[in-house]
């Protein structure tokens, strides 16, 4: 919150500063004068209740501010250049007094909204560069020093029983769920099985599963005189194909060599999950006796206590080039950067070659290129982190609170290569480090952007890019909102209502129903973008000559393009009064619905908060149904939930150094929606309905206004 | 299963169960054994047993008064050096000689499972139980892990074991033997081999299967005096193969589920593994009161259908005094797994109430579950004072049947826990140098002094005399 404040603190101080530019600047006073129809003082109102009634000699505060600056409109001057209206006359010393301060906010309220938007965006850019980065540093006093002595030395047997593996995966076709009991029991472990399935909402096409079945099998080490009440995991997610077999072969090599030491203090489980996530998502959900996604499975037969930390290992080849870590989980939900620092450590006590998004990690961080590189790393998991898809196995671990984490092994084109005895050494020392914690991972940071592995950004200097973002919104409520007090006071104090009267919520004065139909139309639309797609696809297939997924991706388009064309020829049947005051206090509502949703992303998923407000607020704050509409339309479609997810598609390819071509972006887009929506049936990520629900039906109601008539 | 047990100090007060019909035990009598069992997957249980008994001048009172029989326990207790020295120093031969003379702690602490007791209570000191004696039993297990301290090997000798041999008995002790379980080992298919041959052997009945145990009395003088010491050795001839180990008829599990800070479930997960033989047992919960139990939520379930428990005790727990207290009698159905289950809501403690480390999570005791097990074999009627010491810690109520009492594992449940950093601290000394300088400039200032000090008082008074002024009211 602390950045919010702040953000709030200096919108402050631009508006007064931009206040006493605008009484100098003759445009901006004529734009005051314009809309000074008669009202009392806008900001004296919203400062004070009882400007009102305020006694000679103590005016308000914004009306001192204005008239020390140069040229303020004085008394003496005014009538000459705008005649005052009738009513204004019998107001005289109050108007006298109130009339500046309202021009200054309202005129001072767009190019403070440009100057928060663009500061907001500069703000993010400049997180990767050295003040608002910060070194990373360990905070978790157990696990402060490294010495330890690595003694894993099983890398022959390791690539043994990864041959083993890959030969049986290829016998049996599927995970060797006896070879893998018989293999771990003989290396000391407790073995277990769990089997699993699962009918997906469509077929996976990407994946290309739909009825999903399998087997996870994992091994407990139990700790010596230990009760079983804490432990680690190592997992290893295994596919249709034996990509990951030299994983398990490390992960089968690491559990003989654990097995034989005697300062295990939590018991270890070594998991190895078949359909990739799918198994991880039903074991974890066995494991904790739960069930969030519908996922059918068998009880676990044996458990260790309460998870504190898990390792996801990835590694397709007998050597590796480098290792990559990924961090970024379901929802957007981060590891303590204390796990993270833990890797980073190793990564530099074996010498091994660490890369996070799969970027090298730039040495010179003094010159601009290296921040450079490490913004480029950073949009990368902006970009990671806003999808709310895990980023490998570790992703489901941290719903339950367990802090995890994916290592990658990467075999790229270098020379300089390292085999399975340096990674089993960094996951020997990770997991003794992790051995010796007394208290959960608590200490370090559980909010944070990474531009480098040795580098991060904290929670309190990056909200205040969003909250730039969501000033925006707010200024613009205000200045709608005084429109309309203005429009409202008005036609009230000229039919006579003497002396002071509170001013009427706009709401109220322009009447509720006009604004019930647009939201509830639009609600409604969003509602039927969640549900329809999956429950009409077999009445699709039926009639139309798609697959099921193809389906749910066309119906889903279907209605998006469809809320479009539905909700802005509605309000004519409701409202009949004052339609000027009705797209406002419509527009109102929705930047304030829009500002509450993007703060709470924001606080809960930084990344896609500060992605969806960068996108939405410049045209949610122009959308009006003046002007050139084509122009407005034109950028409201482009800032839509789907076209950011297509624009940020294209941005991650080419960050990636993969630029798509258009055919290709478009299939991408294609089948992220519909992975999309299968993450939230599957594992339960919550961007699909939050953007069908929230966001979309919101976006809807600005395009509402745009055509409003 | 190797869920350890944390030590769990039982003093048990009760009078009269053991020693009926029994005139004039020895007074001052020590008893020790050491009981060898190698398991088929390669490790072996070494159990130790010690009672110690003595003469008193208390007058044994009529009946037992079962109000002040109290149960308590602390979860969790990391066993090391310190708990096995002053345990020691009870034995009456310390470790100079006898059996205690194998309680090396550095091999004792290097197994998979360390278990260790003290007993004391009163038996009858004669038929008629007029006068009484104390006893103290003192038992320690430990089971030696065949990858970790056998480096692979499954063979094993007491040197192996505990780094000692046994040179001589303790001196004060009546019986002092080693007893190596060599049940269905040496009798048709050589397995098991055992050096140097027992000279006798001893068959008994225990937890429902009939077992065979080579003795060496220490006190016989051949054992020991043929090569100095006595060295144990077991040997597998052709090694068992790995397979799963036998299941036992009555084990049990408990988890919590659920994730989350606010609610969760305890579920405790009871296995009859008896193939037509349906038993009950007793199941007794204690869970401190910060998780607040819903009781209504209460399920029991076996084999997929409800399962409506014959007796249930409830004592509801108090804030900050009393625990839940949850008893319930099951019957379990024949080879089914039953499942016992409990919602809770996790309290906010007051900011003094967590432990150091709050982070690390709060410990649930175990479940105590005690049942009458089903035997397939018949038991003899036992005369406890006859028998081997470790016959009373498989105690038998009749021939059909055995007792067990079962310790599931402790849980570790997190509770909600505020920010106990940086911060937190500055806001709390803040806070308290504010109340401080508060309340001592409010006494100084609401106070009237009537003694005139001839000295001019201190920067304090000086400063309270400025703000009296502006208040407009007489200086001090």
């Amino acid at each position: 919150m602390r950045g919010g404040a702040r953000a709030f603190g200096t919108g402050n101080a631009c508006g007064r500063a931009a206040s006493r530019r605008a009484g100098a600047g003759p445009g901006v006073r004529r734009a005051g004068a314009a809309q000074s129809r008669s009202r009392p003082s806008a900001m004296g109102l919203l400062s004070d209740p009882c400007a009102r009634r305020h006694r000679p000699g103590h005016e308000p505060r914004g009306s001192a501010l204005a008239s020390d600056a140069p040229g303020a409109q004085t008394p003496g001057r005014r009538p000459s250049d705008t005649p005052p209206p009738p009513p204004v006359q019998r107001w005289r010393p109050r108007a006298a007094v109130s009339e500046p301060p309202k021009s200054a906010v309202s005129s001072v309220a767009s190019p403070c909204s440009v100057l928060s938007y663009v500061a907001g965006i500069a703000w993010f850019l400049a997180l990767a560069f050295p003040p608002l980065t910060q070194r990373t540093y360990m905070s978790e006093n157990a696990m402060g020093s490294t010495m330890v002595e690595e003694q894993f030395a099983g890398g022959e047997r390791a690539r043994g029983f990864a041959r083993d593996f890959a030969a049986h995966h290829r016998k049996a076709g599927a995970l060797p769920v006896a070879w893998l009991e018989r293999t771990m029991r003989s290396v000391g472990l407790e073995v277990y099985t769990q089997s699993f399935s699962r009918k997906l909402p469509f077929p996976d096409e990407t994946r290309e599963r739909y009825m999903v079945s399998g087997t996870n099998v994992y091994g407990i080490l139990r700790a010596p005189r230990a009760a079983s009440t804490e432990s680690l995991v190592l997992t290893v997610p295994c596919g249709p194909d034996s990509t990951n077999s030299q994983a398990v072969g490390l992960l089968l090599a690491l559990a003989a060599h654990f097995r034989g030491q005697i300062y295990w203090a939590k018991d270890i489980i070594f998991l190895v999950t078949e359909q990739d996530l799918l198994g991880t998502e039903a074991w974890l959900e066995a494991y904790h006796d739960t069930n969030v996604t519908g996922m059918q499975s068998s009880p676990l037969q044996g458990r260790a206590g309460a998870i504190q930390a898990a390792v996801a290992l990835e590694l397709s080849s007998d050597v590796v080039t480098s290792l990559d870590v990924a961090v970024e989980g379901l929802n957007g939900q981060l590891p303590n950067l204390d796990l993270l620092n833990l890797f980073q450590t190793f990564c530099q006590k074996g010498g091994l070659l660490c890369t996070l998004q799969g970027k090298l990690q730039p040495q010179d961080w003094t010159s601009v290129d290296g921040p450079l590189q490490g913004l480029q790393t950073l949009l990368l998991m902006a970009l990671q982190q806003a999808s709310g898809r895990p980023h490998g196995a570790h992703g489901l671990f941290l719903r339950y609170r367990v802090e995890a984490l994916t290592i990658r092994g990467i075999n790229s084109f270098r020379q300089y290569k390292y085999d399975l005895v340096a990674v089993g050494k960094a996951l020997e020392g990770m997991f003794r480090k992790l051995n010796h914690l007394l208290e959960r991972l608590h200490q370090s940071f559980f909010l944070y952007l990474l531009p480098a592995l040795s580098r991060f950004v904290s929670i309190g200097l990056y909200m205040p890019a969003a909250g730039f973002l969501l000033l925006v919104l707010g200024l613009k409520a205000l200045e709608l909102w005084m429109q309309l007090h203005e429009a409202g006071a008005g036609p009230q104090e000229a039919g006579g209502a003497s002396g002071p009267s509170p001013p009427l919520p706009p709401a109220q004065s322009v009447g509720l129903a006009s604004l019930v139909a647009p939201l509830l139309i639009s609600q409604a639309t969003g509602l039927a973008l969640y549900i329809l797609p999956v429950l009409g696809q077999h009445v699709a297939t039926q009639h139309f000559p798609v697959a099921e997924a193809e389906a749910v991706v066309l119906t889903l388009l279907a209605i998006y393009a469809a809320g479009l064309a539905l909700p802005h020829s509605t309000h004519r049947v409701v409202s009949a009064q004052a339609p000027d005051r009705g797209w406002m206090a419509l527009k109102l509502v929705a930047l304030i619905y829009l500002a509450l949703q993007l703060a709470c992303i924001a606080l809960t998923n930084f990344s896609l908060g500060f992605l969806l407000a960068a996108t939405m607020v410049p045209a949610a704050a122009l959308a009006h149904p003046c002007g050139p509409r084509p122009l407005y339309a034109a950028l409201l479609v482009l800032t839509s939930p789907a076209a950011t997810l297509l624009g940020c598609l294209f941005l991650w390819r080419e960050l990636q150094e993969a630029p798509l071509s258009l055919a290709e972006g478009w299939q991408l887009f294609l089948a992220a929606l519909a992975q999309g929506v299968l993450d939230h049936y599957t594992y339960g990520a919550l961007l699909f309905p939050l953007l069908a629900l929230g966001l979309y039906p919101c976006w809807l109601l600005f395009w509402n206004v745009l055509f409003w008539k | 299963m190797a869920v350890a047990l944390p030590l769990v100090l039982l003093v048990l007060l009760l009078s009269g169960r053991v020693g009926g019909g029994h005139a004039e035990p020895p007074r001052d009598s020590l008893r020790e054994e050491l009981v060898i069992t190698p398991l088929p997957s390669g490790d072996v249980a070494a159990t130790f047993q010690f009672r110690t008994r003595w003469d008193s001048e208390l007058q044994r009172e009529e009946g037992t008064d079962h109000d002040f029989l109290r149960y308590a326990v602390l979860p969790r207790e990391v066993v090391c050096t310190e708990n096995l020295t002053p345990w020691k120093k009870l034995l009456p031969c310390s470790s100079k000689a006898g059996l205690s003379m194998l309680l090396k702690a550095d091999r004792l602490f290097h197994t998979s499972y360390h278990s260790q007791a003290v007993h004391i209570r009163p038996v009858c000191g004669n038929a008629r139980c007029t006068s009484i004696s104390w006893e103290l039993r003192q038992t320690l297990s430990v089971v030696f892990d065949a990858f970790v301290t056998g480096q692979g090997k499954k063979d094993w000798s007491l040197f192996r074991m505990f780094s000692r041999t046994l040179t001589e008995p303790c001196p004060l002790a009546s019986e002092s033997r080693v007893y190596v379980d060599i049940t269905g080992y040496n009798q048709d298919n050589e397995t098991l081999e055992v050096n140097p041959r027992p000279t006798t052997t001893y068959q008994d009945v225990i937890l429902g299967a009939r077992k065979t145990y080579a003795v060496y009395d220490l006190l016989d003088t051949a054992v020991i005096n043929n090569s100095r010491n006595l060295n144990v050795q077991l040997k597998w001839k052709s090694p068992p193969e790995n397979e799963a180990p036998p299941v036992p008829f009555l084990y049990a599990q408990r988890y919590v589920s659920g994730y989350g800070l606010q609610s969760g479930e305890l579920n405790t997960l009871l296995y009859n593994t008896h193939p037509y033989r349906a038993f009950p047992v007793l199941l007794l919960d204690t869970v401190p009161w910060y998780l607040r139990l819903y009781v209504h939520t209460l399920t029991i379930t076996s084999k997929g259908k409800d399962n409506k428990p014959s007796y249930v005790h409830y004592q509801p727990a108090q804030d900050r005094l009393q625990p839940h207290l949850l008893e319930m009698l099951i019957q379990l159905p024949a080879n089914s797994a039953t499942k016992v289950s409990i919602q809770f809501e996790r309290a906010l403690l007051k900011w003094t109430e967590y432990t150091p480390d709050p982070n690390h999570g709060f410990y649930v005791s175990p479940s105590v579950i005690s049942a009458l097990v089903p035997s397939t074999v018949a038991a003899k009627p036992v005369d406890w004072e006859e028998s081997p010491l470790f016959k009373s810690l498989y105690p038998v109520s009749d021939s059909s049947s055995y007792f067990v009492r079962l310790y599931t594992e402790p849980l570790l449940v997190s509770l909600p826990t505020p920010d106990f950093s940086m911060p937190y601290n500055a806001i709390c000394l803040t806070c308290t140098v504010v109340a401080v300088c508060y309340g001592s400039f409010y006494n100084l200032l609401t106070r009237t002094f009537h003694i005139e000090e001839p000295s001019t008082g201190g920067l304090a008074k000086r400063l309270a005399n400025l703000i009296r002024r502006a208040r407009g009211v007489p200086p001090l």
